[in-house]
């Protein structure tokens, strides 16, 4: 049985909801209780994209449709949103009422189907998976239901100069589209065009389309998104190359485009090596010039600066940035906690990589959802120096408390806005160092 | 009156008790009317956007006690949006002089499929105990959700018995967001809670009497402490129930003279449970907003007190310091139209301040009515109040956030500014480049010094229209042309 939770740090099935809403002109259309919409809101904040939010068709389940089942109201919503909003593509997500019950949804997507409307369905029922795992049922239904119809056009593997890639959960990772965008200028670099599918400058439901036309796929995640990566495999006989986690900074950063570089060589694509390693000599001189200008900062500040960090986030982001701020910045990462309930049978791949990070030290590291858990934790350690917390919003009260910095980097984020910052790449290190510091020299009032 | 019942774990929904509809398309006069005579009927959609629930409502009023926890017993996602109250408890907590605000403590029973099937009880009662262990709060709150709910889980039961176990009072309420469409009803699930396990009776006094304490409960949300300074001049404090309320303070409720409610849809049920219940006398007339009401509620909480004349004192300072400047607000705002968007309460309370500020409500959304409220019928009716006032209000819509009838109706309308209360409906108003205002802290329109402050505020909204201005030049619509061109209420259904 698994335990209760304390400040969740992610939401269940239905808020991949969000998923939808990052697809240029894509619509959710909740089939659900009448609060779903409104806690992925609340939890998210800022939003709504095209058609999410309170834009974002739902059912509302009453206790009629508990009774009687819900299919005649979803059939009647579904019917109303093509006269009144103007989409793309439309996702049905059934939440734990429908899910409960009974409904064959399935039934309903048929007529409109039948008709030619782009719409697919996935069930999102809260009490079966969290938005980690739905966000990648979410896509492959959007693969199977509507991207596999137009597979005549893009037959698999016909364009040898494509990839698909999946990484950041939107909006889970706040960071997710200047993540997307730095991902997608890095393997330009490798003289591909690459398929990020989510974000407004992405290429909505065309790019879709061309899914199963890309040469690989490339998954950048130490667990969430595998089952899409797996499942265009043996769908289109697409083959990934996996990234286990967050690349931000020069080191990591090159690391991935080397891995991806090895791989793309494996499948016999000529990658430019002259072109990649310029770019590689290029971006890491640039960065270093920064890293060299801020040294003395870092070294010599008199006043105090922080020199060990709890950080509470995905898996992703805790290799990431652990790897990144010991070697890149100089700071000790000690006990961390991976709060996205990472599934048991990846945990020792996550923890052996974040073993890997240091041959001279330690770091634990506790897989726990139950943040509170982490936070408790967190208080009875004692480490010498000033320290760091990186987490999400529930976490500014324990900095307080423990009178550490705070930087706040993961959902939900009620202290802080970001819009298209990437943590990232190259740019996204350094931009990682700007947004610490900034939060440390904000305390010298 | 509708009886309130508190020996019922649950609390009925507003549809059932109170009447309360969400549909309706009309005039204000035409609602009230109809409200009084009791040929009100709900009218369904055959198209919908996502609504809010009640799960959320109850944990707004149970988050922000300030010595509880809370458990939502559902999956995780179901009290995803409760890290909003958290914020909203840390940044408030000085206007009520808190200077160092606890964290708030929220907990998911993270129902999983297992539970679904088996039974969530257990789990439940484990995750009680742990919260206690971990926290020692002095109440420990259970919202329900829908999956709690249609899985038939035995929440009043668990309670009950880790209650006797723990030591503290383990509050079941009951708020499952698909028992009604009118979400405040979780309001009344988690006063009814409240009520259930954590007022006391009042001490009596060797004749019997209930002994009252010069306290007035004020039933709000957590908006600035603008009571004290009226009741303080009757020698009277104010208890601000529920947010920063404590479970001492809360207990004690029932020894009061009386409660007072900044929104009639808010405190209606629990002043109701507190006169009905314990003798706390229910202030009837709708809150301070505009002259008249101010006047009002002025006098009737004087005649309450045994003290008439300190209200008349009260009203002639207010008036002596303030009608001037209100004077001057509305020579600048007269003519101007507004369209008021809000929960049923206080919208009808903006609308009276459009009123009295000369300005011309053109129609209003309001998210649910109700006929009649807990406390009592004509008195105590805003809208009522609102339109003897001020006049009618046409294109007066029933409309629970319903997003593709209010930009429809904008579209048409084109006011010269809106009025939001909920977070989502401003985005609209400045998407069409209309001046959109929304006002978080319900107080702050209260009295006459309210009048200043919204009359101010809507001056400066009307003024800098800039941002509007250059938003609804490059705003995308995901609205069809098609729609915008049909009249509002298409897929409001027929009665």
């Amino acid at each position: 049985m698994s335990s209760f939770i304390e400040q969740e740090r992610y939401t269940c099935a239905i808020g991949a909801l969000q998923s939808v809403v990052a697809i240029p002109r894509a619509v959710p259309i909740l089939h659900s209780g009448p609060g779903c919409g409104t806690m992925v809101q609340g939890f998210f904040e800022r939003s709504t994209g095209y058609a999410g939010g309170y834009t974002s068709p739902c059912t509302n389940f009453s206790e009629t449709e508990v009774v009687f089942g819900g299919i005649e109201r979803l059939r009647s919503i579904v019917e109303n949103t093509y006269k009144i909003l103007d989409t793309d593509l439309q996702v049905i997500l059934t939440g734990c009422t429908s899910d409960i019950v009974g409904d064959d949804v399935g039934s309903v997507v048929g007529e409109f189907t039948a008709l030619g409307k782009p719409l697919v369905y996935v069930e999102t029922a809260g009490f079966k998976s969290n938005n980690f795992v739905a966000h990648a049922n979410v896509v492959n239904a959007i693969i199977d239901q509507f991207v596999d119809k137009f597979v005549e056009d893009f037959l698999p593997r016909s364009d040898l100069g494509l990839v698909n890639l999946f990484a950041s959960v939107p909006y889970q990772d706040p960071f997710w589209k200047g993540n997307l965008l730095e991902y997608r200028r890095l393997l330009e670099v490798l003289g591909f065009k690459v398929n990020i599918l989510f974000g407004p400058l992405s290429g909505g439901v065309e790019e879709w389309k061309s899914i199963p036309a890309a040469r690989f796929n490339v998954l950048v995640s130490p667990w969430y998104g595998l089952p899409i990566v797996e499942h265009l495999e043996e769908k289109y006989g697409q083959p990934f190359v996996q990234f286990p986690y967050t690349p931000i900074g020069a080191n990591e950063t090159t690391r991935f485009l080397l891995a991806v570089a090895a791989f793309a060589r494996e499948q016999g694509v000529e990658v430019d090596e002259q072109h990649l390693k310029d770019f590689i000599i290029r971006e890491e001189y640039a960065y270093y010039e920064e890293i060299d200008n801020l040294a003395t900062f870092l070294l010599e500040f008199r006043y105090g600066l922080p020199s060990y960090v709890h950080i509470l986030h995905d898996a992703g982001y805790v290799l990431g940035l652990s790897k990144f701020l010991l070697h890149e910045v100089g700071i000790v990462p000690k006990e961390q906690f991976i709060v996205d309930n990472t599934p048991e049978e990846f945990q020792e791949s996550v923890a052996a990589n974040l073993a890997a990070t240091s041959d001279k030290r330690t770091i634990p590291v506790t897989f726990d959802p139950d943040a509170g858990a982490a936070q408790n934790a967190i208080r009875s350690i004692e480490h010498s120096g000033r320290g760091l917390i990186i987490g999400s919003g529930w976490d500014k009260e324990l900095a307080k408390e423990k009178d550490c910095d705070f930087l706040s980097a993961s959902a939900p984020s009620p202290y802080r806005l970001v819009l298209t910052t990437n943590y990232v790449g190259y740019s996204g290190g350094l931009r990682v160092i700007e947004d610490i510091y900034d939060v440390v020299l904000a305390t010298y009032a | 009156m509708p009886e309130v019942n508190l020996s019922l774990p649950a609390v009925a929904v507003r549809e059932i008790r109170l009447n309360t509809i969400t549909g309706f398309e009309g005039t204000a006069e035409e609602l009230v009317t109809q409200s009084r005579c009791g040929t009100i009927q709900e009218r369904k959609r055959s198209f919908s956007q996502c609504l809010g629930c009640s799960t959320s409502n109850a944990a707004c009023m149970v988050t922000l006690v300030q010595d509880g926890a809370v458990i939502s017993h559902g999956p995780v996602g179901c009290s995803t949006c409760l890290h909003e109250f958290a914020f909203t408890y840390r940044v408030n907590a000085p206007l009520r002089g808190i200077t160092k605000p606890t964290a708030r403590h929220v907990y998911t029973t993270n129902l999983t499929e297992d539970e679904t099937v088996f039974g969530g009880n257990e789990k439940l009662a484990a995750t009680i105990r742990g919260v206690f262990e971990r926290d020692h709060p002095n109440v420990i709150f259970i919202i329900t959700t829908c999956a709690s709910g249609i899985i038939g889980d035995d929440v009043e039961g668990v309670a009950d018995a880790v209650e006797e176990e723990i030591g503290i009072p383990v509050v079941a309420i009951f708020c499952e967001g698909f028992r009604s469409k009118v979400w405040t009803t979780g309001f009344d699930a988690g006063y009814h809670g409240i009520a259930r396990k954590i007022i006391k009776p009042p001490a009596l006094d060797a004749e019997g009497n209930a002994i009252r304490r010069p306290v007035i409960n004020v039933i709000n949300f957590w908006g600035s402490d603008i009571f004290s300074a009226w009741f303080n001049r009757f020698g009277i404090e104010a208890n601000y129930i529920t947010p920063y309320s404590t479970v001492d303070s809360l207990a004690h409720a029932s020894e009061a003279i009386a409660s007072v409610q900044a929104c009639s849809t808010l405190g209606s049920y629990m002043s109701s449970v507190l006169e009905q219940e314990y003798g706390v006398k229910a202030i009837r007339t709708s809150p301070p907003y505009g002259v008249p009401a101010t006047d009002r509620w002025l006098r009737e909480l004087g005649e309450l007190l045994g003290k008439p004349e300190v209200a008349e004192q009260i009203i002639a300072e207010e008036r002596e310091k303030y009608l001037s400047r209100i004077e001057e607000l509305r020579a600048q705002l007269v003519g101007k139209t507004a369209y008021v968007t809000a929960g049923a309460g206080h919208g009808h309370s903006l609308l009276a301040l459009l009123g009295e500020l000369g300005l011309k409500a053109q129609g209003a959304a309001i998210f649910h009515h109700d006929p009649i409220n807990d406390i009592e019928a004509d008195e105590s009716d805003a809208l009522a109040h609102t339109v003897r006032d001020y006049g009618n209000v046409p294109n007066f819509n029933v409309c629970n956030k319903q997003e593709f009838e209010l930009v429809n109706m904008l579209t048409r309308i084109r006011p010269d500014i809106l009025l939001a209360r909920h977070g989502g409906m401003t985005l609209w108003g400045a998407k069409l480049g209309i001046p959109s205002l929304l006002i978080g802290d319900e107080h702050y329109g209260m009295g006459y010094s309210g009048l200043v402050n919204y009359g101010e505020r809507i001056l400066e909204t009307l003024e800098n229209d800039e941002f509007v201005k250059n938003l609804e030049r490059h705003a995308i619509n995901p609205y069809t042309k098609w729609w915008l061109d049909q009249p509002t209420f298409t897929f409001l259904g027929a009665n």
